[in-house]
């Protein structure tokens, strides 16, 4: 079975990858243009993008786990679906700003005064570096810093979570599943304690 | 009692929707001419926000956490409730306390349009044209005793045809109040119809309260018990989350929720890339019903 997926992911390009992954962006637009989503199209578009991102943004946080505990072999994903999480975590902010607050010193006020619109604000500043530097060229300048550098996707993620957690009324049961699912995909990162006596 | 308010639009009960909205947009921007020289409002701004939501939108687009907190939820699930029969249970402080028969109560009440705003605390609203009685009609068909401060009311709990109510989302039954004063306003009805029609399950079936002066949430649906007391009544969404929702919750753009502003709305139906338009004190209806908080801090008491 496992075996079965790596030999069709190897087989899928990666560009294959990025067209799925962008399509709904046009689409779900056009949907809200075109009344295909509900009577208040700006709150279902922000939302949508929003919850995109996040799926995203947690398949991109399952994929060395899958390799180690799976043996599923889906990283040379990893880059298209990173870039993608944090595209549709722009356009989820976009929306935000643009359709929604609408003005400029108002969105400004929000990010101020609104803790959970502070911790997707910072959510997004911490992608912003992610998304920069994924290309060949920075990977090979910053060597060894890279990787120190893109693990900023695992506080971005938790943001993310809570995020969305705090934004809705009350204590709702998707936006706790999602966190659950997030910490979980962090604690298999937790590093295993080793008995005292193994040399270092 | 009936009849003690007039809507901005006078119109008929029982119009069909088709020539109801042409109808109703003209004599809305009419209406707005009066008014802007009363409120000192743009004309624009008045005439827009009178213009009534189509029987489509209010139907599709609820908060009714009974069946789900999607706002399509209720208009997917509120066909598993039953509503008849259905009897309201009046109590506490008052002459004649009983199990009423729905049938019963409609049978006294006079039934009346009224075309209110509706704003959410979440920051979007609608224009609404409600069928329904005066909730002051009610309360003196049972009699309303001497010592009474406050009514409570309390949505049905059924779980078995209301699958939100086994979330624990909020604590159920869903439970609202008034204070006496604010019940007996003119303003404050029951609603039973909307667009003429029995009013749909998702919301609130077969009656509820409309209080077109605050947020949403006050505005409890599906109602099966009726409470007067002498004493502030605990009220759902305060004793979910106090910080973020007062037991008044009247519209105020100038009192922010903690979480966002409350300076202005979405208006559902503009699509999107409507403009958003600036919320009004106590809903637009500042004339009818400040007095009833003279003197009280409104930033305090949220």
């Amino acid at each position: 079975m496992i075996d079965r997926l790596n030999r069709y992911a190897r087989k899928l390009p990666t560009w294959a990858v990025y067209l799925i992954g962008f399509v709904p962006m046009p689409f779900l637009f056009w949907q809200g243009i075109d009344g295909q989503l509900g009577v208040d199209p700006v709150k279902a578009l922000e939302h949508e993008y929003g919850e995109l991102a996040l799926q995203l943004l947690i398949v991109g946080l399952a994929i060395t786990p899958a390799r180690r505990h799976l043996g599923l072999n889906l990283l040379k994903f990893r880059r298209a679906i990173g870039l993608l999480s944090f595209f549709y975590v722009l356009a989820h902010l976009l929306v935000w700003a643009a359709l929604d607050v609408q003005t400029l010193s108002a969105v400004w006020a929000d990010i101020l005064k609104r803790p959970y619109i502070t911790i997707g604000m910072a959510g997004f500043a911490l992608l912003l570096p992610l998304a920069l530097t994924s290309n060949n060229r920075s990977v090979r300048r910053l060597g060894a810093g890279w990787r120190k550098l893109h693990k900023l996707t695992y506080p971005a993620v938790l943001l993310g979570g809570v995020h969305y957690i705090w934004l809705v009324k009350g204590w709702q049961v998707e936006p706790v599943i999602y966190m659950a699912v997030i910490l979980s995909l962090l604690m298999l990162r937790l590093p295993k304690r080793r008995p005292r006596s193994a040399p270092a | 009692m009936a009849g003690r308010w007039k809507n901005d639009l006078s119109e008929n009960d029982v119009t069909p929707e088709g020539s109801y909205l042409s109808r109703r947009s003209l004599l809305a921007g009419m209406a707005g001419v009066g008014l802007a020289g009363v409120t000192g409002l743009p004309t624009a701004a008045k005439a827009e926000a009178l213009k009534a939501n189509t029987f489509e939108e209010i139907t599709s687009y609820n908060n009714f956490y009974e069946f789900g907190t999607g706002k399509d939820d209720p208009a997917k699930n509120a066909h598993m409730l039953t509503t008849a029969p259905w009897t309201v249970k009046i109590d506490g402080m008052v002459d004649k306390p009983g199990d009423y028969q729905f049938e019963d109560i409609m049978a006294k009440m006079t039934i009346e349009e009224r075309l209110y705003r509706f704003r959410c605390v979440e920051a979007w609203s609608m224009v609404v044209p409600w069928n329904g009685f005066e909730l002051a009609d009610l309360l003196s068909m049972a009699g309303v005793q001497s010592g009474a401060k406050y009514v409570a009311f309390e949505t049905l709990y059924r779980p078995e045809e209301m699958p939100g109510q086994k979330t624990r989302v909020l604590k159920w039954p869903y439970v609202e109040g008034l204070r006496l004063d604010e019940a007996m306003h003119p303003l404050t009805i029951m609603a039973t119809g909307i667009y003429g029609k029995d009013i749909p399950n998702q919301n609130g079936a077969p009656l509820r309260l409309v209080v077109p002066w605050k947020y949403g949430f006050k505005s409890i649906k599906s109602v099966v018990r009726i409470t007067l007391t002498d004493k502030e009544p605990p009220t759902s969404w305060n004793r979910a989350n106090g910080r973020e929702y007062g037991f008044y919750s009247n519209v105020n753009p100038e009192v922010d929720h903690p979480r966002w502003s409350q300076a202005s709305e979405r208006r559902i139906g503009g699509g999107l890339f409507a403009k958003r338009v600036p919320t009004l004190k106590f809903n637009g209806y500042e004339t009818e019903v400040a007095s009833l908080y003279d003197g009280m801090d409104l930033s305090k008491f949220y």
